[in-house]
């Protein structure tokens, strides 16, 4: 059953227009074309690989948005289906992200494709990736599962949403470099899982070198709590789903 | 053994404030204790029992909550009271033609819609072709879904719920889609699976398919049970006489 909803979320989402699937994944890099001509006059001199540093921050970034907005609408766009079969209801939440991942697997594939032209000798080290997007899939499936439910509740989440992944984009440091901050303020970074994710792959593919334990533990914490919470918070209130939609 | 148990069931929708202000005017309106919401009960204490091979009739005017009762035994939501016992697959056919995807083709939603229902991908390449036969929909197969007519939206849907062997079956006003042969169609299908010893719940307006296929009868109104028996004809008197306002309650 999964499978064949991941499948009508895929064609849904490209059966529209042909050019679907190229745009996805052209967005994003057209996005990050514009950020690497305005930004890289101010901050290029300074950040080594300018355009990898950057394009880190999109890739995760992307990911993160697209997988919990989606997430987000997921239950109300399918409430004419629960509302009619017995179906779990997470399932459709799943689905979502599942072709989000997919895109962002994809994007990361053209990522690596900058890296190497870059110049940038991949090693073992690599490998080590895998440990943040891991914990990206869990922070954004509790995420999501935490605003569907809000959203199904109270309709203007979209808008607050939109406006709290704004603030989150500029807390990411994606085209700016913190290391000019006060260290205060930098430490404040780091109650943001996006960035934490952003520098775990920053440090991997610019510096070569695998982060720390403690950032490693700091990720899996978010992955566990969001989670955790959008498991809660499911559980708690999925059975009250149908009366709002 | 009773294969249905429904017991004080009472479902209750909230309405009015909540559902449409927002997060912001939520908290505003918590913030000045002026928040408050609309209950609206749509099923009360409703409590009945049903055997094997029964075949059970709900009848009652519009907004009566026999939808929500449905919905209730279905499983698809959890009563606000009381209990719902059920033994084996259940197969609801609620408002049929609904949730289906108007940009996908008639295959992949017949696909998708088994998945929903729980069928396995081979049990629908195997009976795929019996489905989209019954529904006569041979020639529309790789059309959007959206291309077709209402009528045929509802006899896909029929077609791919009702190929299970079920051991509940409920039909809320399904035997009414569908032109007039496809209505003899599916009606002969039902009686198939009645016949296989299922039992069957039937939301109709038309008495007169309740009085020949029910067993047993539950009248409703606005949210009360009114009756439960087997005296189907008795009952659907008194109903028929409420209906003409002879009889008042
Ligand atoms: N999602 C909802 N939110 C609030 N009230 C609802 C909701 N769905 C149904 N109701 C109310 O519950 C009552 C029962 O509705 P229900 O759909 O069960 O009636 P019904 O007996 O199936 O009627 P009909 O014969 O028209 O199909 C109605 O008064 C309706 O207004
Ligand atoms: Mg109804």
């Amino acid at each position: 059953m999964f499978e064949e909803l991941v499948k009508r979320d895929f064609k849904q989402k490209y059966k529209r227009s042909a050019l679907g699937m190229v745009w996805s994944i052209l967005s994003p890099l057209l996005m990050m074309c514009v950020m690497a001509t305005i930004f890289g006059h101010f901050f290029g001199r300074s950040i080594e690989h300018y355009i990898i540093y950057l394009f880190s921050g999109q890739v995760v970034f992307n990911y993160y948005t697209e997988s919990t907005n989606g997430g987000m609408h997921a239950l109300m766009s399918n409430a004419r289906i629960f509302t009619k079969i017995n179906v779990p209801k997470y399932l459709f939440l799943f689905s979502k992200n599942v072709s989000a991942l997919i895109n962002f697997g994809i994007i990361l594939v053209v990522y690596l494709g900058f890296v190497w032209f870059e110049g940038i000798t991949f090693t073992w080290k690599f490998l080590a990736l895998v440990y943040p997007i891991v914990c990206l899939i869990f922070i954004n499936l509790g995420i999501g599962l935490i605003l569907s439910a809000l959203y199904i509740f109270f309709r203007d989440v979209e808008y607050l949403y939109r406006l709290f992944t704004q603030i989150v984009m500029y807390g990411s440091a994606i085209f700016y470099d913190i290391n000019r901050l006060p260290q205060d303020l930098q430490n404040v970074f780091y109650l943001n899982p996006i960035f934490v994710c952003i520098t775990y792959f920053r440090n991997v593919v610019l510096n070569n070198t695998v982060p720390d334990f403690w950032l490693h533990a700091l990720l899996a914490g978010y992955a566990v709590v969001l989670f955790g919470l959008g498991y809660y918070v499911y559980k708690k209130y999925n059975y009250k789903f149908l009366y709002y939609v | 053994m009773p294969i249905l148990k429904v017991k004080n069931v009472s479902i209750k929708y909230v309405t009015g404030d909540f559902k449409s202000i927002g997060l912001k005017e939520y908290v505003v309106r918590k913030l000045k204790n002026n928040y408050k919401v609309n209950e609206f009960w749509a099923n009360k204490n409703i409590t009945f029992e049903l055997e094997r091979g029964d075949m059970l009739g709900i009848i009652g005017t519009n907004g009566a909550g026999k939808s929500t009762l449905l919905k209730a035994i279905s499983g698809i939501m959890v009563p606000s009271d009381g209990s719902v016992q059920r033994e084996g697959k259940i197969a609801a056919l609620l408002e049929l033609a609904s949730g289906f995807d108007g940009d996908l083709t008639v295959k992949e939603n017949a696909y998708l819609r088994g998945a929903l229902l729980g069928y396995t991908r081979k049990f629908m390449d195997d009976t795929y072709d019996q489905i989209i036969e019954f529904a006569e929909l041979k020639e529309f197969e790789d059309r959007p879904f959206k291309h077709l007519s209402s009528g045929m939206k509802s006899r896909l849907a029929f077609s791919i719920a009702s190929l299970v062997n079920p051991d509940i079956l409920i039909l809320d006003e399904v035997l009414s889609v569908g032109d007039g042969s496809f209505r003899k169609k599916s009606e002969a299908k039902m009686k198939e699976i009645i016949n296989s010893g299922a039992t069957t719940i039937l939301v109709s307006h038309s008495l007169n398919q309740v009085r020949s296929m029910c067993n047993k009868i539950l009248w409703l109104h606005r949210g009360e049970q009114i009756t439960f028996g087997s005296d189907v004809q008795k009952i659907c008197d008194d109903y028929q006489d409420f209906l003409d306002g002879k009889l008042k309650i």
